[in-house]
């Protein structure tokens, strides 16, 4: 609020200076007088430098001839003014409009747009001295500790996933590059930098990225991470069905409980969804409908199986109203929404869905 | 808070110069004195506006407020302080926001010099002002805010670029800025007069001290950019007819042009459409220079920013001012009077020439800067215009400019005599031709152009003396009265005695580096290498860390006659946590000479390859540019050109007041 109260003092004061000459009555200094003064002066100038000897006497006659006629014709020009009274008064009220409208107008149709009158300001001071830990002043001091100590292998290490997480790429793979060069190559290590690398790259594995993973594989052949983003630059390379072998002898190898299954699983399901598709459209009519039924029936016995995919839910209604299943639909709605209680943002898809799809007809909402 | 403030400052400001814009005009068309008057308290109220807009900013930059989108992407808490504080003009944003805040000073300058400007002048050109001021908020406000705020604010900014940390850097745009903007003023004052439709020695009186100022900022501005980049870049060269050079180039020609038209506009009150001519001109490269530099148009070492949608903004202001300026000029000017006719030979003509070859000189550097660039936009073939362009046609129409100085100093104004103006300058062309055939013998031997510019040289610095020493009297008086007399010369005659040896001085320093050397070598330990008289022995190479960066320097000991004069070292560097190498030169300043060294890459052999260059006399190319402008200060000082008017003119003027 106190801004704003600043601003208003600000845009008085303005507004006031600009007004300020239009209540005094006209300045007396026509341009003529200025310029008959200036005549004057530079006739003194000349005798002053002739007294000096620095003009010559001949010199100065022909000077002051010149001079005087140009202040001749200064003075001739007589001092129009503009007219006084009503007009005048009446102009200079508009001006005092126009003037006490626009600067304010202006000024804050421009701010408006472009300020941001509610964000406090967060100087570097303020955030190193504050209570609660700050990952920023954090990162600030381990940054100027590794610049006055750049041989210290483990401040990178330590920097290097804060970089990734914050967005900053390119650092976190120079980071990582800088921590492999001082504590030498890891698997760990080494798919990190390929990580790092792929996501400055846009999701793309380059060859720098590439060549990181399989130094990585060398070094450790059974490591997840480098094998599944090998894959994935195979599946870039057009390469499908290698990339979809590859991910396959990874979910064969990998243990029940491994955390990146599903991510491998989803990778996977993308590369047959986009194979299979291909596979459905030229199978004949009958039997495609038997090949649909057959995909929703599978997805509905994993959905049963494990019920936290929420994009999974919404693809299995979707597909039941397709085939004209409407109950079936409902059902399976309400059945994610019991899976999916938890979760306020897959809640409001499937409202949203539900909606779309118009299944809520008694009007019950999902918002709990 | 401070910040946010700062920005509304801003936006304040813009609808200031819009009504610092429209009252006075208003006021001009009805005869208003009252309503024209606006603009003085909207001017002042805009610089106000800006002036805490711009401490904000740097409050912003002080304190590492990373809530700033322009203090993120330029600067970094580690900086030192002060390239904190120099960083705010070090980027596009802020540079633009610099360039505003000078222009709202001198625009206050102007509200403020009442005595000195006639009211209705003063007010008309305060309107030209406040729309050149409304144009380059506008641009600042939607193309290049540095208010633009981000939340939550990054932990840590990303610009520690090693390259903009420097002192040389950090002090050349200021410079600049304040002569492209200074020539604003004097393209303001020239509008005005075209509006009025008269124009006379008020008006040259007027606008002289600020297009003398702008004019011997520019210089030194001009002189700090080819300094910074002979020893930043690691080079070797001190000017490399590069677009950005060119684009300060361009104004400052134009801009001593009008320095002289503007002199025979006071004296003789001739020259006037001229001179009105020149000012519009000279703002128009003024702008196109900063067009040049701030679109991207160019991709040099010197842009640091690309944007073509604010290239488009920019173009836009030029077509608006450059256009409406020429296009007022084209409207108005046969409506101004003109002066009197002059005798070829008298000091006037020989301005008239001077002017002529100036302008016809940066045509060359116009068409050498722009005809790639139109070339490239029209065909797509790229091609470079360089050096030898420069010295085939910039070079022969300078050479006879020089040759004219010391006469047009010394002869008389009307009707001069040519021939006593000759016999009074033998001193200098003996000067010059002595001061040529004494390098020639010393070096034996040399490019034939370059023998003419040390002979030129001398002859500018003597020719200079010559003059001074005539207008006290010279031989026909006696030693101590004709001191007396020199000392009590006005300031102008020295500022323009000094200005012009300082021009003979930077032409020495050029004409010198004809005898500089290049040495390429790969040394190991203990080898020497020669360069310019001198001897130089790799002693060490050796690692060393600093606070941000680590170096591997190469340290040299220099020997002459086998005496040690000193070490020099030069260095690459690389700044750790954005892991970018730089290179080092080192620099050893013997007298008026240089020693460069610049260290290459170690060569798989085990040696070092290195390039030593010999550079004799080349601080004299910076020290000449300095006496220019101390020669302007000097003039500026002059009691007849003080914004502020003495004692004795006050006491006339006070119904004025």
């Amino acid at each position: 609020m106190l801004i704003w109260l600043v601003f208003a003092l600000m845009t008085g004061a303005a507004v006031l200076a600009v007004l300020w000459p239009l209540s005094r009555a006209e300045p007396a200094d026509a341009a003529e007088a200025g310029d008959a003064a200036f005549f004057r002066q530079q006739m003194a100038d000349l005798e002053r430098d002739r007294e000096a000897g620095l003009v010559s006497e001949s010199e100065a006659e022909a000077l002051r001839a010149e001079i005087g006629r140009r202040l001749l014709r200064a003075s001739r020009a007589d001092g129009r003014r503009g007219p006084e009274g009503e007009p005048a008064l009446r102009r200079r009220r508009a001006a005092s409009a126009i003037a006490l409208s626009t600067i304010p107008l202006l000024a804050l149709a421009t701010y408006g747009a472009m300020g941001s009158p509610h964000l406090p300001q967060v100087p570097l001071a303020a955030r190193m001295d504050g209570k609660e830990f700050d990952v920023g002043a954090a990162v600030a001091k381990i940054e100027a500790h590794l610049a006055q100590n750049p041989g210290d292998g483990r401040g990178w290490e330590v920097l290097a996933p804060v970089y990734l997480r914050a967005g900053r790429f390119g650092d976190a793979a120079r980071a990582y590059q800088s921590a492999i060069d001082i504590l030498g190559e890891t698997p760990s290590r080494l798919t990190d930098l390929g990580e790092a690398v792929t996501a400055e790259a846009g999701g793309i594995v380059d060859a720098r990225a590439r060549a990181a993973f399989e130094r990585a594989l060398a070094l450790d052949p059974a490591n997840p991470k480098a094998r599944y983003y090998l894959a994935l630059a195979a599946g870039q390379d057009g390469d499908s069905a290698r990339a979809a072998d590859m991910l396959q002898k990874l979910l064969a190898d990998a243990p029940a409980d491994a955390p990146w299954r599903g991510a491998v699983e989803q990778r996977l399901a993308a590369l047959s969804a986009s194979a299979s598709a291909n596979a459905i459209v030229s199978q004949p009519q009958e039997e495609q409908a038997r090949a649909i039924r057959g995909m929703v029936e599978g997805l509905a016995a994993r959905l049963e199986a494990d019920g936290s995919d929420a994009a999974g839910w919404a693809r299995l209604v979707r597909s039941y109203v397709v085939l004209g299943e409407k109950d079936k639909a409902r059902e399976a709605l309400d059945k994610a929404r019991k899976q999916l209680a938890a979760d306020a943002a897959s809640l409001d898809m499937l409202t949203a869905l539900a909606r779309e799809l118009s299944l809520e007809t008694d009007g019950t909402g999902a918002r709990q | 808070m401070f910040v946010e403030t700062g920005h509304y400052a801003l936006t304040l400001a813009l609808g200031l110069s819009l009504v610092q814009f429209l009252m006075p005009l208003w006021g001009a068309t009805v005869r208003d004195g009252a309503l024209a008057a606006i603009a003085t308290p909207a001017a002042l109220a805009a610089f106000a506006c800006v002036a805490l807009a711009f401490s904000a900013l740097t409050y912003a930059y002080a304190t590492s407020d990373f809530s700033l989108v322009n203090v993120v992407e330029n600067s970094h808490s580690l900086k030192p302080f002060v390239y904190k504080l120099t960083g705010v003009w070090g980027n596009h944003e802020g540079s633009m926001l610099l360039w505003v805040l000078i222009l709202t000073l001198f625009g206050a300058m102007v509200a403020l010099s009442r005595r000195a400007v006639p009211s209705r002048l003063r007010h008309l050109t305060l309107a030209i002002q406040g729309a050149v001021a409304f144009a380059f908020l506008a641009f600042i406000e939607f193309t290049s805010n540095p208010f633009l705020r981000l939340d939550p604010a990054p932990f840590e900014g990303q610009d520690l670029n090693p390259i903009l940390q420097d002192p040389g850097l950090a002090v050349h745009p200021p410079l600049l800025y304040i002569g492209y903007v200074g020539f604003s003023i004097s393209f303001a004052f020239a509008l005005a007069a075209l509006i009025e439709g008269r124009i006379d020695a008020v008006w040259a009186r007027a606008v002289r001290p600020w297009t003398l100022t702008a004019w011997l900022f520019l210089t030194l501005g001009i002189a700090m950019g080819s300094y910074w980049a002979y020893y930043e870049l690691g080079w070797g060269g001190w000017w490399f007819w590069d677009p950005v050079e060119n684009a300060s180039l361009m104004p400052w020609l134009a801009g001593t042009a009008l320095l002289h038209s503007t002199i025979v506009m006071e004296k003789r009150d001739a020259l006037k459409v001229w001179t009105i001519l020149l000012a519009i001109l000279t703002f128009s490269l003024s702008l196109l220079g900063t067009f040049l530099v701030r679109s991207g148009v160019l991709t040099s070492v010197h842009s640091f920013a690309t944007d073509p949608t604010r290239g488009a903004f920019i173009l836009a202001i030029l077509v608006v001012f450059i256009g409406g300026g020429f296009a007022l000029f084209a409207w108005r000017a046969p409506l101004l009077r003109q002066g009197g006719l002059f005798a070829p030979v008298s000091r006037e003509g020989a301005l008239v020439v001077n002017n002529l070859l100036l302008v016809t000189a940066c045509a060359t550097v116009f068409i050498g800067t722009l005809y790639p660039l139109a070339l490239e936009a029209l065909t797509g073939a790229k091609i470079s215009v360089g050096e030898p362009f420069f010295n085939a046609t910039f070079l022969p129409i300078v050479m006879p400019l020089l040759a004219l100085i010391p006469i047009g100093q010394t002869i008389a104004w009307k009707r001069g005599d040519l021939l006593g103006t000759l016999q009074r300058l033998w001193v200098a062309y003996g000067a010059g031709i002595a001061g040529a055939l004494v390098v020639l013998a010393l070096v034996r031997g040399g490019p034939v152009l370059a023998l003419v510019g040390i002979g030129l040289g001398v002859y500018l610095v003597v020719g200079s003396a010559v003059d001074i020493f005539h207008r006290a009297g010279g031989a026909r008086v006696a030693l101590p009265v004709m001191l007396r007399r020199a000392l009590g010369l006005p300031r102008s005659a020295w500022g323009t005695a000094i200005a012009h040896a300082g021009v003979g001085i930077t032409v020495l320093g050029i004409a010198a580096q004809a005898w500089s050397t290049e040495t390429l070598a790969v040394v190991n330990r203990g080898d020497l290498v020669s360069a310019g008289g001198y001897t130089l022995r790799l002693d060490a190479v050796f690692p060393r860390t600093a606070h941000n960066y680590r170096e591997d320097v190469a340290r040299f000991t220099v020997l002459r006659d086998g005496r040690i004069v000193g070490t020099v070292e030069g260095a690459k560097r690389l700044y750790v946590t954005r892991g970018m190498p730089t290179t080092e030169a080192g620099i050893m300043t013997l007298g008026p000479s240089q020693l460069y060294v610049s260290v290459g890459e170690p060569q798989p052999s085990g040696g070092l390859g290195v390039r030593i260059y010999w550079k004799p006399y080349v601080l004299f190319v910076w020290l000449g540019a300095v006496v220019m402008a101390a020669g302007g200060l000097l003039s500026l000082t002059d009691r007849r050109l003080r914004v502020a008017a003495p004692a004795a003119a006050r006491a006339r003027m006070v119904p004025a007041e």
